[in-house]
């Protein structure tokens, strides 16, 4: 492709773009990768944090592909009145703050929310609870997993799925065995990118859950509490959750590049 | 070059911790309209938080902190000028929902599921605030502070955040500064027999870095005089 802007001015907005969006994570993790790293990385601040963040997005994952699958199936293949609208809402999360995230969701099930009173008065209580931070996550993650899975659903060939169904297959069994292989590269896409922004939930977390250590500390807010007093285990953490992120988005591209290709 | 002179001559920038909000939002206004053409920049947050700031060096003239542990960082540093002045002292209350069964701090270790927010203790309000439970201990016996304690659900970031959960009803007590109760809807407190609060003591000092001494100090000055000390009391806190 021929590039029509002057070479001078791209070079000079790629590097002031690169120092901007790379030198900070470069240095951040230049910065914790120390010989001392492998020990901080047994320090119980950070296995404590680390594992209620597997433990909790690996629920929200769960719950996401659960009940995002056949929503997003849904919209992919059926035309009814309102599906734009019902899309449009499902991506909302999207471009909230996610401290506003928090603050509906506390309207919601907070103690005195719309559905946490009820809750509450049969002895059950979200707000403080790890619940509550499966809550949040899927909440700002999950219409990333959806959207995947749509853009699935979207280019494989009806055909297949007929023909399945001619062949006496159940619907069931069609489903299992075309419509979800055939969506599979979308389907890894959506799992990581949904887990990727919900282990780094922050915002709606500590509006909702609060943060307490092995409770709903959950990383992200492991690192603000440490920034105060242990800046090594800070770094640490912060460290861990970018060359997770970034290695996962490798795969991503991979992923979408050979479903291209 | 004048002019420059001397819109720097009048500005000076003051380091508080959170909790001073209110008073030195009002101490400065009375000082500007004493000191025409001065401007008082004031940066409220949590006073660990400040003292980061600084120890990075963000350029300031006054710190006024919410504890000594934060003062003495500064100090430690060779940022101070003068020596550090108390200038306010402060009780905790402990609040809960008005409408909240509890009515003494001693229903507080009660295993039926009360909802306890704190401060984190790495803020001056968090760890005064467990002092707090320790001192009690006097009173309720040993392991009052422990079985307090194991009914915490959440270490907020500052004493602000902790009472906003309270405010919210979403937790059932809390421990904040005297001095943050005029800011406070729908709470009570708990009585805290006499003598046992903690007392947190606010030092006030002159900083190296900074731009215009002689109206930091004057500043300082006004800060720790009657008329100072009595908008200061007005907001809950303690001459000392």
């Amino acid at each position: 492709m021929k590039v029509f802007l002057p070479r001078g001015l791209v070079l000079a907005a790629g590097s002031v773009l690169i120092v901007l969006l790379v030198l900070p994570v470069l240095v951040l993790v230049l910065r914790a990768l120390t010989p001392d790293f492998l020990s901080s990385l047994l320090n119980p601040t950070v296995t404590q944090a680390l594992r209620l963040s597997l433990i909790t997005t690996g629920i929200s994952l769960l719950v996401t592909i659960t009940l995002g699958t056949p929503v997003s199936y849904l919209l992919a293949h059926y035309k009814f009145p309102g599906r734009r609208f019902l899309e449009a809402l499902l991506d909302i999360p999207l471009v909230l703050p996610p401290v506003v995230a928090g603050v509906g969701l506390l309207l919601v099930f907070g103690r005195r929310g719309l559905i946490g009173r009820p809750l509450d008065e049969l002895g059950m209580s979200l707000a403080f609870t790890s619940v509550a931070v499966v809550l949040a996550q899927i909440f700002v993650a999950s219409p990333l997993f959806i959207r995947a899975m749509k853009a699935g659903f979207s280019v494989q060939s009806h055909q297949l799925e007929a023909a399945a169904i001619t062949l006496h297959a159940s619907r069931w069994r069609t489903f299992w065995r075309v419509t979800l292989p055939l969506s599979w590269p979308s389907f890894v896409e959506g799992c990581i990118l949904m887990w990727t922004r919900a282990l780094g939930e922050f915002g709606a977390t500590i509006v909702v859950a609060g943060s307490l250590a092995g409770r709903t500390r959950t990383t992200p807010l492991a690192i603000y509490a440490a920034l105060e007093k242990d800046l090594d285990v800070a770094l640490t953490l912060s460290a861990l959750l970018a060359i997770a992120a970034f290695t996962l988005l490798l795969l991503v591209r991979r992923l979408t590049e050979r479903q291209e290709a | 070059m004048a002019l420059i002179n001397l819109v720097s001559a009048a500005n000076i920038t003051v380091f508080a911790a959170s909790s001073l909000t209110e008073a030195f939002s009002t101490v400065a206004a009375v000082f500007e309209t004493q000191h025409p053409g001065t401007n008082v920049t004031l940066n409220f947050s949590g006073s660990s938080i400040l003292s980061s700031q600084l120890l990075q060096g963000a350029p300031a003239d006054v710190f006024a902190s919410a504890d000594e542990t934060q003062m003495t960082r500064i100090i430690d540093a060779g940022l101070t000028i003068t020596i550090p002045k108390v200038f306010a002292l402060n009780l905790l209350s402990i609040i809960t929902p008005v409408h909240s069964n509890l009515v003494s701090p001693k229903d507080l270790q009660a295993e039926s599921g009360i909802l306890l927010v704190l401060a984190t203790p790495e803020v001056p309000a968090g760890r005064y605030a467990r002092q707090l439970l320790t001192r009690l201990e006097k009173i309720y016996g040993v392991g009052f502070s422990q079985k307090v304690l194991s009914n915490l659900v959440s270490e907020e970031i500052s004493v602000r955040q902790a009472a906003a959960k309270v405010m919210l009803d979403e937790a059932d007590v809390t421990i904040v500064y005297r001095s943050d109760l005029h800011n406070l809807q729908g709470v009570k407190q708990l009585p805290i027999p006499e003598g046992l609060s903690p007392v947190a003591r606010f030092p006030i000092a002159l900083l190296s870095n900074g731009r215009n001494p002689e109206l930091a100090i004057k500043f300082i000055d006004f800060v720790l005089s009657s008329p100072g000390q009595n908008i200061i009391s007005q907001y809950g806190f303690i001459s000392p």
